[in-house]
């Protein structure tokens, strides 16, 4: 069975298993870390987003033979270690500042997205506004929108 | 001239009610646990406390208080909880901390916080303190171990007050002995009792000394709500952070031994069921594979991951057996629905007659995390892990499929992932309990999404017809008749209504037919104002969808009161007002207005909507800005609906008292969002069989890009109301009800089905429904940002 490695949260990881697995099954059922969320596994719902080398995306779509050894995947559990300082990333202290999940489920995803959000934002010198928040796909259904705005704009302040 | 004008609203005395003086003198009764720390519970076994008989505060034709006004839904729920309200204990541990297991449901409402503050309101302890986990499956429980009709906080304020109080009570008792001090003058702070020398003793230390040798019983007088310092603040979610850190555990984040993912190829059909598999010996020497048997529902995969089970589903050859809706379509089904319609019955012909019908299809209640159980089933035990609203049912059920007896059946409530009414019922736990029977290993079942789409549970279509006569200036009469594909109501929230639904004025109804007597008011004073359900079809897999009937309701009723207003030259904000029954409501619907800032300038192909609901103890008015303008409306944004926006919504709401404000603001604010959905961009659509929708891309909730861009959530924080009514479903109707208003004022077309978009194009290519799910794309490194 082939075997892969890279760089999960900081620690370069093995697992053996068939090339075509995707990612995010990978990360969560045989590597046990279970942040991103299955929502769709069609990259439609983006529960499951986190970083690779720093940019968003989605691993329910990504083969694991796809993944190479250079290749740094951070999940939620990993986001506070690429802020310096501190215990908690700005993004996840404007979220714990609002009070914005209800459910949590979609939560981590939709925090690694606004993170990449603001960081491709000041990449493009652009605003982080109303319509650069409407870009983002995330799905949440318990409709929390309007707080994740508020906190995205909070957090994106402090980063 | 009209003969007879609707006068204004009077005003009620202004007297604070007598209810709510007698409830902070009204002494409990609570129960002391022999134990070997302090456990105490409460008895309730009294006169409801809520005086919720209204007072007719209008006079040009009242109507008579409807049922729900006098014995709703709440009161159904709370009632049948009562008898083993006993049941539930508060304990004071020795490390200082006080536990309670609450036999609810925590899908993301907040009510582990809010059941924390309000331990730590009767205990002057840190909400922090207290220790707040949900309860397993306890048989003994009954009725009160059921989460629905936002009856959670309603049902369990008092008696967890009064259990929490008189611990308090005790150990004051207990530190008064060791500090040789009289009681009045101890102080009780963040778990430290401390007596007027300055010396103190820590719950911890107290709690054995508190302890009761014998069972008995003991007065206990509340805390007055004019001290309240925790009930009534904004307090975050206990479990925030554990939320943005990924720490939070679902079933499926479970590590239990051997459970490998599960997941059921599932057939093209609604409710098809499988015949015969042709390929076994290859599904199960695919990769990963471990098991593959065929169940009731499908044929199970049992694999190292869930994607290497969708793999096997996909590959499967299976025959299936016809589902229950085959061939059949909306308008097929539509055909059947009006048949079963009941006549509406004033006679025509005083003053005007108006009349409406609208079309509700069927909406889905999928929540983010699918349906999902973990079962470890035994040769004469199983452990079952999963979210459930009523595990009581889910363990009976379990059993019986199973062949064990329930006390055999350990049923963990996990916290879930959204529910919206989904989770009522208990179809993954009950699968995956025959497939770890079947297959002899323990088992993490998952829907895919697809399956949780087509297959799982729906807000049932409906029709909705009214009739009003109009004489003058008043309404003689408003009938409403809601005619609707079954909804199915889960086996513990059944029983707990025929339990206690004779005491609806009117009584012996069916069960569907109580939740919607109990739960339908007309807000208004329109003459002989009349609400029913007929329900006629039975072959769908539905549940009560959050407000359930309310939502397809209220736009009916609304857009009606609007016609009404129009035809009698009045303002549709001012007519509310005017005709509202009580003055309580009437206020709401005056602060809507005014700070909705209600009949403001607005461009063209925009519009101002308002709606009312009274619900759940409570009133809610929502006032909407709807652009409908071309620009607007035809907007092109990737796989997704855009249409009608909603620009700005006003919402005031008053819930009776207000435990957590800020996690009330959170609950209207996705009502709002469930609003928006269910009147503008989202359904299912039957075709030949079975629903179209098989994703996020294909079932248009609110997004980003929906939600409107200015909220504002106001919560009345002082209530005449006596006790927290209830809010998880509180922000739905009123809403539906305003923006299909504004669409009326802004386009000048009345809709007569509901989502608006509901018959336009598919914006998507529909995916197969053989294979059943949709596989996963290969190219996610393509599209980083």
């Amino acid at each position: 069975m082939p075997n892969h490695t890279f760089k999960l949260n900081g620690e370069t990881v093995d697992v053996e298993v068939e090339d075509d697995v995707r990612l995010l099954w990978v990360i969560r059922d045989l590597l046990g870390v279970t942040g991103p969320k299955y929502g769709c596994g069609i990259n439609v719902c983006k529960a499951c987003t986190s970083h690779i080398n720093g940019k968003a995306f989605n691993p329910c779509s990504v083969p694991v033979g796809a993944v190479k050894p250079t290749d740094e995947v951070t999940t939620i559990e990993g986001l506070a270690d690429t802020a310096p300082g501190g215990d908690l990333h700005p993004m996840q202290q404007a979220w714990i500042d609002n009070d914005v999940a209800q459910c949590g489920y979609c939560q981590p995803g939709q925090i690694m997205a606004a993170v990449a959000k603001v960081r491709q934002c000041r990449a493009e010198g652009r605003e982080v506004d109303d319509a650069a928040i409407e870009e983002l796909r995330n799905i949440c259904r318990c409709g929390t929108y309007n707080r994740i705005r508020e906190a995205i704009k909070a957090g994106a302040e402090k980063m | 001239m009209p003969t007879h004008r609707a006068t204004t609203t009077r005003s009620r005395p202004t007297a604070e009610p007598a209810h709510r003086a007698d409830v902070k003198r009204r002494s409990f009764l609570g129960l002391l646990v022999a134990a070997p720390v302090l456990v105490t519970a409460a008895e309730i076994g009294r006169q409801t406390l809520f005086d919720s008989v209204p007072d007719a505060s209008a006079v040009a034709l009242p109507s008579a208080p409807q049922p729900a006004e006098l014995y709703d839904l709440l009161d159904v729920i709370r009632d049948s909880a009562r008898p083993t309200a006993n049941l539930i204990t508060v304990k004071v541990n020795k490390d200082g901390t006080v536990s309670f297991a609450i036999p609810r449901s925590e899908n993301g409402q907040g009510i582990i916080t809010s059941t924390q503050m309000i331990i730590a309101e009767e205990m002057n302890l840190d909400p922090d303190q207290v220790v707040v986990t949900l309860a397993d499956a306890r048989p003994e429980l009954v009725f009160n171990q059921l989460t629905g009709g936002s009856s959670t906080t309603f049902s369990t304020y008092t008696p967890i007050r009064v259990a929490a109080a008189l611990a308090q009570g005790r150990l004051l008792g207990a530190a008064a002995n060791e500090l040789d001090q009289d009681v009045s003058v101890l102080t009780s702070r963040q778990g430290l009792i401390t007596g007027p020398n300055g010396k103190s003793l820590p719950f911890g230390d107290l709690t054995t000394k508190a302890a009761a040798p014998v069972t008995e019983a003991a007065n206990v007088v509340l805390k007055d709500r004019e001290k309240f310092t925790v009930i009534g603040k904004a307090r975050t979610k206990s479990d925030a952070l554990a939320m943005v850190t990924g720490k939070k555990k679902f079933t499926t984040d479970l590590k239990i031994p051997d459970a490998l993912p599960t997941v059921i190829c599932r057939a093209p059909d609604l409710n098809g069921f499988p015949r015969s598999v042709g390929n076994l010996a290859a599904i199960r020497a695919m990769p990963g594979v471990t098991d593959v048997v065929k169940v009731g529902t499908g044929v199970a995969v049992r694999a190292k991951t869930y994607g290497q089970c969708i793999d096997a589903v996909n590959a499967l050859e299976v025959t299936w057996a016809a589902g229950t809706v085959s061939g059949e379509d909306d308008e097929s089904v539509l055909r059947k629905l009006r048949r079963g319609e009941l006549p509406l019955a004033a006679p025509k012909g005083l003053g005007t007659t108006l009349e409406s019908e609208h079309v509700f299809y069927f909406r889905s209640n999928s929540s983010l995390e699918t349906n999902c159980a973990i079962a470890d089933v035994r040769a004469n035990s199983a452990t079952i892990w999963g979210p459930a609203k009523s595990p009581i049912a889910a363990q009976n059920d379990i059993a019986r499929k199973l062949g064990i007896p329930q006390n055999a059946v350990t049923f963990h409530v996990m916290e879930g992932g959204g529910s919206f009414g989904r989770k009522l019922f208990y179809d993954a736990a009950l699968e995956a309990a025959e497939v770890s029977q079947a297959m002899g290993k323990p088992v993490k079942l998952m829907w895919t999404r697809s399956d949780d789409s087509r297959q799982g549970r729906v807000h049932p279509m409906a029709t909705t017809r009214i009739r009003a006569n109009v004489t003058g200036d008043a309404v003689s009469s408003f009938e409403i008749r809601h005619t609707s594909v079954a909804t199915e109501v889960n086996p513990g929230l059944s029983e707990a209504i025929t339990a206690t639904a004779q005491k609806v004025p009117g009584g012996n109804l069916t069960v569907s037919e109580s939740i919607f007597v109990t739960t339908q008011v007309t807000p208004y004073n329109f003459g002989v104002s009349t609400n029913f359900l007929s329900e006629v079809d039975m072959r769908f897999n539905t549940s009560s969808m959050r407000n359930i009937y309310s939502p397809d309701v209220a736009t009916a009723r609304e857009l009606m009161v609007d016609r009404i207003a129009a035809r009698m030259g009045k303002d549709p904000y001012e007519f509310r007002s005017e005709f509202t029954k009580l003055e309580r409501w009437k206020k709401v619907v005056d602060r809507a207005a005014k700070e909705a800032d209600w009949g403001k300038s607005m461009a063209d192909g925009t519009a101002q909507g308002i709606g009312m609901h009274v619900e759940y103890k409570g009133v809610a008015c929502a006032v909407v800005e709807l652009d409908c303008r071309p620009e607007t409306v035809n907007r092109e944004i990737r796989s997704a609906r855009t249409g009608p926006r909603v620009t700005k919504v006003t919402y005031v709401v008053d819930v009776g008292l207000v435990i957590n404000p800020r996690g009330v603001r959170a609950q209207m604010m996705g009502g709002i969002n469930d609003a928006l959905a269910m009147t503008l961009t989202s359904s299912l659509h039957l075709t030949d069989g079975h629903f179209v929708e098989a994703s996020w891309d294909n079932y248009f909730y609110t997004r980003q890009w929906n939600t409107p861009p200015e909220m504002n959530i106001i919560v009345v924080d002082d209530s005449d109301a006596p006790e927290p009514g209830g809010v998880g479903e509180f922000g739905v109707a009123a809403t539906c009800g305003a923006i299909a208003c504004a669409y009326v004022r802004a386009t000048g077309k009345t809709p007569s089905y509901f989502p608006l978009d509901h018959k336009d194009p598919l914006p998507f290519t529909p995916y197969p429904t053989s294979p059943p799910v949709p596989p996963s794309p290969v190219n996610g490194l393509e599209t980083t940002f």
